[in-house]
């Protein structure tokens, strides 16, 4: 049997490494990965908690926040190709503005 | 079986680590990669083998494939030409492989004795029961949410004609 607490422990770290990610990289590329990670943290405790307790709500959830990760994927990779287009830089800080 | 599971779950930390600490994004998204199959393998061994299959197709598969298409799409012209040698480079692959190989020797090992652990707990059937019985409206709103994100996706990333002369 896996334990409950331990599998929580990595799921933590990886959204606290996800975390750490979106606050210390500027490049939008980095941040949309920082995200995708932060998802994939909280996905990964939804299945450990469902398997723990052998109820099947926890991939349910997992599928819906699959669901939510694919349209945050493609809506923030489509404003980071038009950023590219627009202003020939991915960097986030120098795009703070938000003038069009 | 537990010691797959921490195998796995440190391998996706150890990845995860690396994924954040990258100055090349093409580096990353392939630790990012290894983190979600990882994950995938971890899944596995809790016994939830559709969101295992899922992890790999969707995350990894679709999900990734967009991150690789969208930095081979910003890196265009000289500087990419230059940087595509870089990537060929065998000290970029060194490490995504050796981790690629833990995973596989757990996959492997998972494969040789799995009729002593039980790793369909929660298996496809019932999740399908469950899904179009009663969180069917679950399923109907995140279609809902896939339709809007289609739309603002196309609805941003089209290109305008005058946008077009601006930079010619």
């Amino acid at each position: 049997m896996i334990d409950l607490d331990a599998a929580m422990l990595i799921g933590t770290l990886l959204f606290l490494l996800g975390l750490t990610g979106l606050l210390v990289r500027r490049n939008l590329v980095f941040t949309l990965m920082s995200v995708e990670i932060m998802l994939n943290a909280a996905g990964f405790a939804f299945v450990v908690a469902g398997a723990h307790w052998n109820a099947v709500e926890g991939q349910i959830m997992y599928l819906l926040l699959i669901a939510v990760a694919a349209v945050e994927a493609a809506v923030g990779l489509t404003i980071v190709l038009s950023l590219d287009r627009r202003m020939e830089t991915i960097d986030g800080d120098s795009v703070n503005r938000l003038q069009g | 079986m537990p010691v797959i599971f921490y195998v796995a779950g440190l391998t996706a930390l150890f990845a995860t680590a690396l994924v954040i600490t990258r100055a090349n994004a093409f580096h990353a998204v392939l630790y990012l990669i290894l983190a979600q199959l990882a994950i995938a393998i971890a899944f596995f061994a809790l016994g939830a083998p559709f969101a295992a299959a899922l992890q790999v197709v969707v995350y990894a598969g679709a999900i990734m494939v967009l991150f690789v298409f969208v930095i081979m799409m910003l890196n265009l012209g000289q500087a990419g030409v230059a940087r595509e040698h870089a990537w060929l480079n065998p000290r970029a692959w060194g490490g995504p492989t050796i981790l690629t190989t833990i995973l596989l020797v757990e996959f492997l090992v998972a494969l040789n004795s799995s009729a002593q652990f039980d790793f369909a707990k929660i298996g496809v059937q019932e999740v399908g029961y469950s899904l179009f019985g009663p969180f069917l409206i679950a399923v109907e709103l995140s279609s809902l949410l896939l339709m809007g994100g289609l739309v603002a996706a196309y609805h941003v990333g089209r290109q305008d004609r005058d946008d077009e002369a601006d930079r010619r």
